[in-house]
């Protein structure tokens, strides 16, 4: 018993205490700016480079960035001749609305966080206690270790009532991980069948936003994402147990007036 | 069979084009010849007419060779044809691929069934219907879980036949998350499209698949990297390797109630993957290996992070490590449970820790080895249980062998050359025509394989992924056999075998 105590001592205090006033390494690729200047005339280097589509140009010229499709590679900063895209180390960007995860051209502050578009009965229901049944729809495994992560003496998210838990009709909602595959779509519709009303469906990663890296592929099925309302926009690849755990508190703690 | 090493560019031209008949006794011969030799690939693919190209790669563990051959099948010519797996049991995964996207019908095959139901599979089947094998008795029970487990885990079904409390069979059937990887792979595509690709292959090895991809189209573009950047790799490769083995040591502490241990371990997980936050942005090396370099060098104030990382990391580790391995209650879990003899082991071609575990010596980075591994100093150990504990154990092993390799080649890089590659300037190249290039990286799991064939314009026409998933999922199935479900976690666990990686 002693040898444990002393194990017990030596790790000292692992877990953050402020999950919302961490300052990742400047090399993280978090929220990506776009300056309001023009583009080189007829460039297209960070379009191109692209590997998801992420990036398109508008009539006017303008581009934009789809975090919901960006992998966070950082190629369209090192492509673009006059670092009109830069990554900062924001992790703040999982929010309520597809829209919010389109970066324009001038946005330079936070993602912003619709509080309108979240459902009165989530902070009622789940302002103090939010259990999630996870469904890994064809991840890679990379979401699912950091979801993992959120629950451990690091992250605790715990400490906040959000927990993942086994049984689906133990669950508030469904956080999907993955493109998802043709092969998980039943068992994934099933899943979520089980979870009582009222239940949120929170999306974390690329892949389950537009299908990241995946888009092309013939062995998807994600009429799910069209069918149903999404709660909560979780953008990465993966996403850092930071911008989950951000994300998901400020969807449980956004009263409206 | 043509004769030729990890990494070297062969000519399709070179291969000669058995028939099947002639195919099938050449491959046997050779697999006869000694017992280090195993299956590393065996895959086909359509050609513009609608034949079928297969090839089959043998490789010879003992002599660093490896072997290859092939045969056409005509589209309008038989598809029934005799098999390899009725000879060697270990074919029998990749036959079933054959049959599964081919339609390749091989006759006595003794257990031809589906394996990852593409919607387009030959066999017409969809996931819901897989022919499980059963035992019928008034004594037997069934027991089905998944493809939703109780965790935070991917998804794969397994089905229990039971009498009483014992395990007869467990089958395991997956394809639940298959992605079609290596039909995007030959999607028209850019270079950086293709290594994203990769890395997504499976999450917990980004950085042993992206560097056999990588490895791959080097080689096909007839370029090197500098020594430094390939040290840099073969430092992430065991950075990955440190950090799922403490991250499975903490799941296995947890899966027999040893809260302590699993959560220390699991904490001492987070300064291993945050530190390759501080090298390339992403905790798992995403974005860090790109064909011809690596995005973010290990820079000398890196590199003094790194030693006091695994300075820190080894003072919190040793007396958990140790602890764990002197409880009676975690031992008793683990000894004498889930046994995989070395003769189990070497029929069903298992590679990497599954075999390690199991008294077969599979480590590529000494059998195969490639650029850095030449200088022969990475340490290999072999334990002959076979069963939880040798898995477990052999973590621990691994680990200490992985930091005493992180720091010599952190010695090494520091007096390493960072520009004796040929790819440094213009790092995105044509490809060989008419080429193969057959890639093996020692992952953590084991032997990951990356075969790449290019038609006459230099296009890639077939790109095969073998993650060592492929062979040691039915490790897990045998381990099951007499043992207790309860003891399924720990089995499960003490493998952490990639359901992605399988499915693709």
């Amino acid at each position: 018993m002693f040898e444990s105590i002393k194990i017990w001592k030596q790790q000292g205090g692992q877990t953050i205490p402020d999950v919302t006033a961490v300052t990742l390494p400047e090399i993280f690729r978090g929220r990506p700016t776009i300056k309001a200047e023009a583009c080189v005339s007829g460039c297209t280097a960070c379009i191109d480079v692209c590997p998801v589509a992420a990036i398109t140009q508008s009539a006017s010229s303008t581009i934009s960035l789809d975090l919901g499709a960006c992998v966070f590679c950082g190629e369209c900063a090192d492509a673009c001749p006059t670092e009109k895209i830069a990554f900062t180390n924001d992790y703040k960007t999982a929010t309520s609305t597809r829209e919010a995860l389109i970066m324009r051209e001038g946005d330079v502050g936070p993602v912003v966080f619709d509080a309108d578009a979240v459902r009165k009965e989530i902070a009622a229901y789940f302002g103090g206690s939010l259990k999630l049944r996870q469904v890994s729809a064809a991840g890679c495994n990379s979401c699912e270790l950091e979801l993992n992560a959120c629950g451990n003496v690091n992250f605790d998210m715990g400490r906040f009532g959000i927990e993942f838990v086994a049984s689906p009709r133990h669950a508030d909602g469904i956080v999907i991980t993955g493109p998802i595959s043709l092969n998980m779509s039943a068992a994934n519709d099933i899943c979520y069948d089980a979870v009582p009303d009222p239940r949120i469906v929170i999306l974390s990663g690329a892949c389950a936003i537009t299908g990241g890296i995946f888009q092309r592929s013939t062995e998807l099925q994600r009429a799910f994402v069209e069918r149903h309302h999404i709660d909560l926009y979780v953008p990465g690849c993966p996403p850092h147990p930071l911008t989950f755990i951000n994300g998901v508190l400020q969807l449980i703690r956004t009263r409206k007036s | 069979m043509l004769s030729f090493s990890n990494l070297d560019v062969i000519s399709l031209d070179a291969i000669p084009v058995l028939s099947y008949g002639t195919f099938l006794t050449t491959v046997l011969d050779h697999m006869k010849a000694n017992d280090a030799r195993h299956c590393v690939n065996y895959m086909g693919y359509r050609l513009p007419n609608g034949d079928l190209e297969c090839f089959c790669v043998l490789a010879d563990d003992s002599t660093s060779q490896l072997f290859v051959a092939r045969y056409h099948l005509a589209a309008s010519g038989t598809m029934a044809l005799p098999s390899l797996s009725a000879h060697y049991r270990a074919f029998h995964i990749f036959e079933r691929v054959l049959w599964e996207n081919h339609g390749v019908q091989f006759t006595d095959h003794p257990w031809l069934k589906p394996v990852r139901y593409p919607h387009d599979a030959a066999h017409g089947a969809t996931i819901d219907s897989y022919p499980f094998f059963r035992i019928e008795g008034g004594e037997v029970h069934e027991v089905g879980v998944g493809p939703i487990h109780a965790g935070v885990i991917k998804p794969g079904h397994f089905r229990f036949q039971c009498t009483g409390e014992d395990v007869v069979h467990l089958e395991i059937k997956l394809g639940y998350q298959h992605r079609g990887i290596e039909r995007l792979m030959v999607h028209p595509s850019t270079m950086l499209q293709r290594t994203v690709l990769a890395e997504s292959i499976a999450g917990d090895t980004t950085i042993g698949h992206t560097w056999a991809f990588v490895n791959a189209m080097q080689a096909l573009m007839r370029g090197t990297v500098s020594d430094a950047v390939e040290i840099e790799r073969a430092i992430a490769l065991e950075l990955e390797r440190i950090a799922i083995h403490i991250g499975d040591l903490s799941a296995l502490n947890l899966d027999v109630a040893y809260q302590l241990g699993s959560a220390v371990l699991g904490a001492l997980r987070t300064p291993m993957i945050n530190f390759f936050q501080w090298w390339c942005g992403n905790r798992f090396g995403k974005g860090l290996l790109r064909v011809g370099q690596n995005r973010s060098s290990l820079t000398p104030a890196l590199q003094d992070q790194l030693v006091e990382t695994l300075d820190d990391m080894e003072r919190r580790y040793r007396p958990i490590a140790d602890t764990m391995f002197e409880l009676p209650s975690v031992l008793a879990r683990f000894e004498r449970t889930g046994i995989v003899t070395t003769e189990q082991a070497h029929i069903i071609g298992a590679v990497g820790m599954a075999a390690r575990s199991s008294g077969l010596r599979r480590d590529v980075r000494r059998s195969h080895p490639h650029g850095v591994y030449r200088a022969e100093d990475v340490q290999t150990h072999v334990l002959h249980s076979g069963d939880v504990m040798a898995r477990t154990y052999l973590r621990k092993l691994e680990i200490d062998a992985s930091i005493t390799y992180i720091r010599i080649l952190l010695d090494r890089l520091r007096t390493a050359s960072r520009d004796n590659g040929t790819l440094e300037d213009r790092p995105v190249r044509e490809l060989a025509p008419r080429s193969m290039v057959v890639s093996m990286v020692e992952g953590w799991r084991g032997e990951l394989v990356h075969t790449s064939i290019t038609d006459e314009h230099g296009a890639l026409v077939h790109h095969s992924v073998k993650d060592p998933s492929m062979h040691n999922w039915f490790a897990l199935a045998l381990s099951l056999r007499g043992n207790e479900i309860s003891d399924f976690p720990i089995c499960n666990k003490s493998y952490d075998l990639s359901y992605c990686g399988h499915d693709l």
